[in-house]
């Protein structure tokens, strides 16, 4: 698997990170080097291996129905840049 | 299927309801859900999408999802996986949204909806997944600004997806309207489409019957039956429209303007929908424990559809009649009330008839009816016992329903008593027969129709208040001579 040019630029625009034109080379040269070393994988057969997904024997952990939190509009609103009767104020977005 | 100018098309619809679950705190978080609260104040920092906060999940979302799943007659899964829907949107802090992609909690399931004509259809249901709910954003608060308010950001939704085996916009409301009394029955979700607790994207194509399927337009986030219905006769008209003058339909996301009752698309950017899908790291996947399943299997309470098969077979009901008394959980309970102890199908009657009435008239939930099932009851005792008569019991009703008060007492206040007493109906009908001996001999001489005359004298001479039925045998008795 390798990427274009193309695709790197897409992938920034998709998690809204500005890449110059003259950047994105080098970055699709990284990043087909992460791939090609993450390939060495499928050297092994995988077929009846089950994913990995944890290296110690936990169960995903539950907690109770209970309101525990909120409450807090004042630290929720703390880091916006601009907030109006408690709301969050963002330059307007409409469909 | 829709008649168009050239040919008769088919229309498929399939549905994503979204169902808000009950549950004192949010999916991930400790934040509570209510209804109504202060902007941003049902927030914890998870729901924020704060940096380092790690998300637990709560107990009873799984809980309410599994019954939500077997109430559909659905598999589930014992293990599942969450994921991260990735994009950007003000009302989304994260980023993303933590849903279930490829490993959702609930499989293949199915339901029954109930068709104008009487015909049973099954509905398939593809999956049921748990996710995230976003924030809400408003947009008409400001000339320039859109405000947002968290306090819905990370409560718990399922998200039910059925087949697209639907075919009408009747079928679509039928099967809505269907998932919503499952919800409710269930205790799983409360069902209200004004308060956004459950919603529908609506996916709506057209074919020629039997042919492949067409091209698929989604309508999203609608919010009441009535415009999910309408949504879907524009959609269809418009896209007949389109093919048959010569055009292809485009796969779309739309919106639904309820003031015109039109679909329209939305401006989305073309990369909007590429989710970058991929296992929440914060989050192992969810193993359940099959006793637990079966636990709450066990615990289930009994369904409309099967509530309707006893009401049938119990208590002698039409299939209609058990069919209205079942679709909502307050209803089926109210009437079980009314009936426990008395003859079921008057009690239907009158649960149908006068207590539907008026509180559709009058646009009153069952759940705040004036008149208890308990007072209904005991108007319905007071008719069979022939303390009233039905006419007056139809009176009383309409003072209780008006008032609330006690049925036993409007009936003395309004002097509305039967006369049943044997020997006072007899002097009063021999009283009328000695005022009318002309009527009596005609009657004699083979006058039959005369009963009905002597009927309604006697009535007037006890002021209506003669129970008809011991008027009737103690008339014909004495007009034998």
């Amino acid at each position: 698997m390798a990427l274009d040019i193309a695709t790197v630029r897409r992938v920034a625009a998709l998690c809204r990170i500005r890449v110059s034109d003259t950047d994105l080379s080098t970055m699709e040269a990284e990043l087909n080097e992460i791939l090609h070393w993450v390939e060495q994988l499928t050297e092994l057969d995988t077929d009846d291996v089950l994913p990995m997904t944890r290296v110690v024997d936990v169960d995903l952990p539950m907690r109770d129905d209970v309101v525990s939190d909120g409450d807090c509009a004042d630290k929720i609103l703390v880091n916006a840049p601009a907030s109006a009767q408690g709301f969050f104020s963002v330059p307007k977005v409409i469909e | 299927m829709v008649d168009s100018s050239i040919d008769s098309w088919e229309v498929v619809i399939g549905l994503e309801v979204h169902a808000q679950v009950q549950s004192r705190a949010k999916l991930f978080s400790g934040a509570a859900t209510d209804f109504g609260a202060e902007p941003n104040c049902q927030v914890s920092l998870i729901d924020a999408g704060a940096p380092g906060m790690l998300p637990v999940i709560n107990r009873h979302c799984v809980e309410q999802a599994i019954r939500t799943g077997i109430g559909l007659s659905a598999e589930i899964n014992l293990f599942s996986v969450f994921d991260r829907k990735n994009y950007f949107y003000p009302d989304l802090p994260q980023g993303y949204q933590i849903s279930q992609y490829t490993k959702p909690i609930v499989g293949y399931g199915s339901v029954q909806i109930l068709l104008d004509d009487g015909e049973i259809r099954t509905v398939g249901i593809t999956r049921l997944h748990l996710e995230q709910d976003a924030g809400k954003s408003l947009h008409d608060q400001h000339p320039t600004q859109s405000f947002v308010d968290l306090n819905r950001s990370g409560i718990a939704l399922m998200e039910i997806v059925s087949e697209p085996d639907m075919r009408s916009s009747q079928e679509a409301g039928a099967y809505i309207r269907k998932i919503r009394s499952i919800l409710r029955y269930l205790g799983t979700c409360d069902g209200n489409m004004q308060e956004g607790s459950l919603r529908a994207d609506v996916n709506v194509s057209v074919r020629r019957p039997g042919g492949d399927y067409g091209v698929r337009c989604e309508i999203k986030n609608v919010n009441s039956i009535r415009f999910i219905q309408q949504a879907i006769d524009y959609e269809a008209r418009r896209q007949i429209q389109l093919i048959e003058s010569g055009n292809a339909v485009q796969q779309q996301t739309r919106l639904f303007d309820s003031a015109t009752g039109s679909t329209r698309e939305m401006r989305t950017k073309e990369e909007a929908h590429d989710y970058r899908y991929f296992p929440d790291p914060d989050l192992l996947p969810l193993e359940l424990d099959p006793d637990w399943v079966e636990e709450i299997r066990l615990s289930l309470p009994e369904l409309p559809d099967e509530k309707k098969e006893r009401f049938v077979r119990e208590f002698g009901l039409s299939d209609y009649d058990a069919g209205i008394l079942v679709a909502e959980r307050d209803t089926a309970e109210f009437y079980e009330m009314v009936a426990s102890g008395r003859d079921p199908k008057l009690a239907a009657n009158w649960v149908i008839g006068e207590l539907f009435g008026n509180l559709n008239r009058n646009n009153v939930e069952i759940s705040s009816s004036p008149v208890s099932a308990n007072s209904l009851g005991k108007l319905i005792d007071l008719v069979v016992d022939n303390t009233i008569s039905g006419r007056s019991a139809k009176e009383v009703f309409e003072v209780m329903f008006s008032s609330g008060r006690d049925p036993l007492e409007i009936v003395s206040e309004l002097g509305l008593q039967q006369l049943t007493d044997l020997s006072d109906i007899e002097s009063l009908v021999s009283d009328v027969l000695a005022n009318q001996a002309d009527k009596v001999l005609e009657y004699r001489a083979g006058k039959d129709k005369l009963f009905g005359f002597f009927v309604g004298q006697v009535m007037k001479a006890s002021a209506g208040k003669a129970n008809p039925k011991i008027v009737n045998e103690v008339l014909g008795r004495l007009l034998k001579g």
